[in-house]
């Protein structure tokens, strides 16, 4: 043995995959005639290194933590939300519907107040459906919360064209906000209060799913739903809270985007955010803190990548590929680690017999 | 409103429901198979998508019929991967398919753009074959019996998937694997090799459902071009109930709607796009709401399998 | 039957978690020859059958089949070399047909026999076994009972030209009757003429072991104690009384206690159960008293779990009432029957008795989620919970590293233990075991009966629901016999109880039969 335990550990699950999915891209951008040292020194000096690049990743990052809480809080419990999308757009649309107009009649932090509740009412509303056929009629969730997903992003544009756009321009999009009526950036400008408000509501749910009674329920219902039963929680009720919860989580996200960086919504605009996150935050183990580093490196790798793109006059689908990459490389990572794990375990049962 | 009575409008609205039917039959087909034997294939989209880059480029090249090779053997490949990650490795079945999706959504917008960004070409359409005598029947002769063969293609698949579930050992095995895959282990079947199998069946199916919406019904590539065409075909394969002739209604259904708002421009009704785009998501909630019970779908879908695990399932 | 055996296993040996359930095991099976494998629960038995069924492989170990050796690495290949399995808990796919279960696996993937074709395959091999009523072919697997079941997994073995069938368990489920038709079954099968076959016989009672087997071979903690062939220059009394030290090397020959079967001083009733109608229940009548242990017997499936259930506040009443304390418990949840004293311990431990992902210490507690002290305001409070936890894995003697260590860790009996602590609990008053012990080792079985004994000394009510007779007859001071969801036997407890409770559980099955 020359590595220890803990190190082996580290080796397989995080740096060797890592390193493995970085070498591979390397091949990937070499094959498309791109020279990854360059594209890799762009990321880091864009995405995080310079000010201005680091400043978008961080600004990036607030949608992404509010989806990342809302996943957390669904896988935790068993609940495979998927309407993610949908839930965000719409909240983006009611909130950007509301901003303006609400900006003009009551004082700011109420009109942004108003556009929080109003966002997270309609991505709850919009998880109602999909969260009472899984409760009341066992109908599995994966299907109707990602039907609800598209109905939910077909609808956004039939408001943003018909009952919301802006009159003053022809493009079909919502009035927009003006700038100084947006959510602050605290710290001298460094960080924007969509990023606090996400970091608190990731660490919010982490605490609640770790350290309360409630969160203990729904982590119950969650790992076995007939020890659930067995043990008299109130199932149906418990599922029903979580999608609005998570489904309102997931409408924050739109609302924050549109209040401090967006300042409106186009049709057919859809950053698909959801599905990006589901796996960053299965990475994770569900762990909050884990989710918060995952989200942050892809939004560095995001608005790096960009950034390369640009420069380097590669497409920007770079980012997803590398993504992927990185992904597969960490799964596998984890496949190996069960092995070792289970290796591990034989050759302690034979040792143990042997001192015995 | 009696526009809409026409033929014209009826021929449309016919063959926009089959252009836009056949990938999500083929699909759905697919998708269908692979939840039977116990696997949710949420990367479905990625091997359409993988597949109708694929086709595009080979029959850019060689023809369509290279072209539908390509696209089943590209959705094989991500199929591939699916198999391997999910089925023998036995991770979480969402998150693998959904980062094969990224990935391929990532890699065929590159390619794309790296091969064909400044050319842009289109396909010369694919030659119809005209059934006789039906061919020539108004209405449906045009929009059912008057196109390309690999529309007849898929709707013999529809048979040939019931045959294999009704008449074969695979098709028994596969029931086993997604009911309680532990029964087919016990009985000398092999639960790894069947889910991949069928897992390579929808790669395949998914990937010929792509090549044709790139090579028969756009002529041309566009990145992202599935645009949940996959999605639906997962929710199709879902409500069909193991039967693949429901996955053929709904398809149909689900084309007629994609497709409408083309058919009523024809008829010179301008109908707003996204609220017809709702009609078959709505339709499929509200039979979920009406009818939708549990327990139709196999018992350990979405659940990985390993011999000996302890609760036997 | 000096001639070669038909499979020869050599110094098999598998651990599982750092325990050895097998250790350098050797044993042979000859055609023609019913080879009990005896031995207590967790004596490895059954690791040794699932080796031969191919579900597990040896760590070390060789496996020789006609004298060639040969790895039995998955069920198909073992099947091939001609090995077939009855599973204890047999493993068909409830939504298909009996015939479609039966061909599941055989064949090249497209060539698959008509349903008509594999009925008359399965009448061929009926006959061979002698069965006089036949299976129906088309019938669904999840519509079967466990006795047929198990002539299925038999008839499908047959089928596929088995020359050695072991069976794990078999009696476990059946009728003292079923039972004794399943071993002139196996005696058949070794004794055909044409086709001798090779029957391994794995069970843990010893006067089954000696009614049927050529050869026994014993099991002791994953090594071999022992083999005897009762021959008939051996007396019964001799032979048993060598298997008996072999099993429990002679010191630890835990004969059944039977109970007195004179109520303890009728302690005032506590549970009282009036006309229960919840489907498959229909009319469950029964009171228990203070300190009083009433076992509920029969043939799984019977209603037992659905019984418990419903006690429990698991499973809605359609009629009847159900007091405790004489207070009705009508609509009350889950919760509130807990809390006031109402207790279950389920049988399914992982499946829903505790959260194998979640720590002892949160199990414990499991059905008191928010209750103070160990939650404030609903925020839980660690220190509490892992006082409280301590305090429990030393009263209970639970052996766990300590509160943190995870539900799924444990072995069954410190799992069984976690959940008797918490049922257990301040403020019981009543409590249903479901069958305490299935699955437990010698040890944890016997603290555990001790445990239901004392709780009993301690005034509780106890039921006790269990498909092992002479568990039964150990510890009830009376028992009720379920048959299809009705209470169709009441016997006391004490001398005689056993041959009167096999004998009501026969009759309701004949009964049932008769019906269906």
């Amino acid at each position: 043995m020359i590595v220890g335990p803990a190190a082996g550990h580290f080796l397989r699950v995080v740096a060797g995959p890592l390193l493995a999915a970085l070498a591979l891209t390397a091949i990937v951008l070499l094959l498309l005639g791109v020279d990854p040292a360059a594209y890799f020194r762009q990321v880091v000096q864009r995405g995080l290194l310079s000010p201005s690049g680091l400043q978008a990743a961080i600004t990036r990052t607030a949608p992404l933590l509010f989806i990342a809480a809302s996943l957390i809080l669904a896988f935790r419990a068993g609940i495979w939300n998927l309407g993610g999308d949908g839930q965000y757009l719409l909240g983006a649309v009611v909130a950007a519907a509301l901003a303006a107009p609400l900006a003009q009649a009551l004082p700011l932090w109420l009109a942004w107040l108003a556009c929080f509740a109003a966002a997270a009412a309609i991505g709850a509303a919009w998880s109602v459906l999909p969260a009472w056929l899984r409760a009341f009629r066992g109908v599995n969730e994966v299907v109707s919360s990602l039907m609800m997903s598209f109905l939910g992003l077909s609808l956004a544009n039939v408001l943003i064209k018909f009952v919301f756009q802006d009159p003053g321009t022809t493009v079909p999009q919502t009035v927009t906000l003006p700038v100084a009526d947006r959510l602050p950036r605290l710290l001298g400008g460094a960080l924007p209060t969509g990023v606090l408000l996400g970091l608190l509501a990731v660490l919010m749910v982490h605490w609640v799913m770790t350290r309360t009674a409630f969160g203990t329920r729904l982590r119950i219902v969650g790992l076995n739903a007939r020890a659930a039963a067995h043990a008299g929680l109130d199932v149906p009720g418990l599922t029903l809270a979580v999608f609005a919860l998570s489904a309102g989580l997931a409408g924050l996200a739109g609302a924050v985007d549109v209040l401090g960086v967006q300042g409106n919504v186009r049709a057919d605009w859809n950053p698909a955010y959801g599905l990006m996150v589901v796996p960053l935050v299965f990475l994770a183990r569900f762990n909050g803190f884990g989710a918060i580093v995952f989200v942050f490196a892809f939004s560095v790798l995001s608005v790096g990548g960009e950034s390369a793109a640009r420069r380097l006059g590669v497409p920007n689908y770079v980012t997803l590929m590398i993504v992927a990459i990185l992904l597969a490389g960490l799964a596998a990572g984890e496949v190996l680690d069960q092995r070792a794990a289970r290796r591990r375990d034989a050759a302690r049962a034979a040792g143990g017999e042997a001192a015995r | 409103m009696t526009d809409l009575l026409t033929p014209a409008f009826a021929t449309a609205l016919l063959a926009g429901a089959i252009t836009a039917g056949v990938p999500l039959l083929l699909a759905g087909l697919g998708e269908q198979m692979s939840q039977k034997a116990g696997v949710l294939n949420i990367g479905l989209e990625g091997m359409m998508l993988a597949g109708a880059y694929a086709a595009f480029v080979a029959a850019h090249g060689a023809g369509p019929w290279a072209g539908f090779a390509a696209g089943m053997l590209a959705g094989m490949a991500v199929a591939a991967v699916m198999a391997v990650m999910s089925v023998r490795f036995g991770l979480n079945q969402i998150v693998t398919g959904i980062a094969l999706l990224l990935g391929v959504e990532g890699v065929t917008a590159i390619l794309h753009h790296l091969k064909f960004a400044t050319t842009y070409p289109r396909l010369s359409p694919v030659a119809s074959w005209p059934l006789p005598g039906l061919a020539e029947l108004p209405v449906a002769g045009p929009a059912l019996f008057d196109r390309p063969a690999i529309v007849y293609g898929a709707i013999a698949l529809v048979a040939a998937m019931a045959w294999i579930y009704r008449r074969t050992y695979f098709g028994l095995a596969l029931q086993a694997a997604g009911e309680r895959p532990s029964a087919l282990d016990a009985a000398g079947g092999d639960v790894v090799r069947t889910r991949a199998a069928a897992v390579l069946a929808a790669g395949a199916c998914a990937g010929l459902g792509g090549a044709f919406m790139s090579v028969v019904a756009a002529g041309i590539f566009v990145p992202f071009m599935t645009n949940g065409a996959g999605f639906i075909a997962i929710v199709l394969a879902m409500l069909a109930r193991g039967r693949p002739l429901m996955v053929l209604c709904g398809a149909l259904l689900f084309g007629a709607c994609l497709s409408a708002a083309t058919a009523l421009q024809v008829a010179g009704v301008d109908a707003p796009v996204d609220i017809v785009q709702m009609l078959p998501f709505a339709a499929v909630l509200l039979v979920l709401a009406l009818f939708g019970q549990g327990g139709a779908l196999p018992a350990a879908l979405g659940e990985a399998w390993r011999r000996g695990d302890p609760l036997g399932k | 039957m000096s001639a070669a055996p038909f499979v020869s296993l050599e110094g098999l040996t598998r651990s599982f978690a750092g325990v050895r359930a097998l250790d350098g095991v050797d044993v042979a099976f000859h055609a023609g020859e019913v080879h009990v494998l005896l031995g207590e629960n967790g004596a490895g038995k059954s690791t040794l059958a699932a080796i031969l069924a191919g579900v597990q492989q040896p760590d070390a170990g060789t496996v020789r089949i006609d004298g060639t050796l040969r790895s039995l690495s998955s069920p198909r290949e073992a099947m091939a070399r001609g090995i077939g399995v009855v599973f204890q808990h047999p493993r068909f796919v409830p939504s298909l047909s009996l015939a479609d279960n039966v061909a599941l696996g055989g064949g090249p993937w497209w060539r698959r026999p008509l349903p008509a074709e594999i009925a008359r395959r399965m009448r061929e091999a009926e006959r061979r076994i002698g069965a006089t009523a036949p299976l129906d072919p088309l019938a669904k697997a999840g519509s079967l009972s466990q006795g047929e079941l198990q002539r299925a997994q038999i008839v499908r073995a047959l089928m596929r030209d088995s020359r050695l069938l072991v069976l794990d368990e078999p009696t476990s489920m059946l009728t003292p009757e079923e039972a004794a038709d399943l071993v002139a079954l196996m005696r058949r099968l070794a004794d055909d003429p044409d086709r001798p076959m090779a029957i391994v016989f794995v069970t843990h009672k010893l006067d089954e072991a000696l009614d049927c087997g050529d050869r026994i071979t014993v099991l002791r903690r994953g090594r071999k104690a022992g083999e005897l062939r009762p021959g008939a220059d051996m007396p019964r009394e001799a032979a048993r009384r060598a298997l008996l030290a072999m099993m429990f090397s002679g010191a630890a020959a835990l004969a059944p206690r039977p109970s007195t079967g004179v109520l303890p001083d009728a302690g005032r009733e506590i549970l009282r159960i009036e006309g229960l109608v919840a489907p498959p229940l229909d009319g469950i009548y029964l009171s228990v008293r203070a300190g009083e242990i009433v076992g509920v017997a029969g043939i799984d499936g019977n209603g037992q779990r659905e019984l418990a259930e419903a006690l429990a506040g698991q499973r809605a009443m359609v009629a009847g009432d159900i007091r405790l304390d004489g207070l009705p418990l009508g609509p009350l949840g889950v919760a509130a029957r807990f809390r006031r004293g109402l207790r279950y311990a389920s049988d399914d431990r992982l499946g829903e008795g505790a959260v194998g992902a979640l720590p002892i210490a949160l199990n414990l507690l499991l059905k008191r989620i928010g209750a103070a002290p160990f939650w404030r305001r609903g925020v839980a409070r660690r220190v509490a919970m892992d006082a409280h936890a301590r305090a429990m894995i030393a009263a209970f003697d639970i052996r766990a590293p300590g509160p943190h260590t995870l539900a799924a860790h444990l072995s069954g009996g410190n799992l069984q233990k976690v959940i008797l602590a918490r049922e257990l609990e301040t403020g019981a008053r009543a409590i249903v075991f479901a069958k305490p012990t299935h699955g437990l080792d010698i040890v944890s079985a016997a603290a555990c009966r001790e445990r239901i004994r004392a709780a009993a000394r301690s005034g509780l009510a106890v039921l006790l629901i269990s498909t092992d007779l002479d568990e039964i007859v150990e510890l009830a001071d009376r028992v009720v016999v379920m048959s299809r969801g009705r209470i169709v036997a009441r016997v006391a407890g004490g001398e005689g109880a056993r041959e009167a409770v096999g004998r009501a559980i026969s009759r309701g099955e004949r009964r049932a039969e008769a019906q269906a």
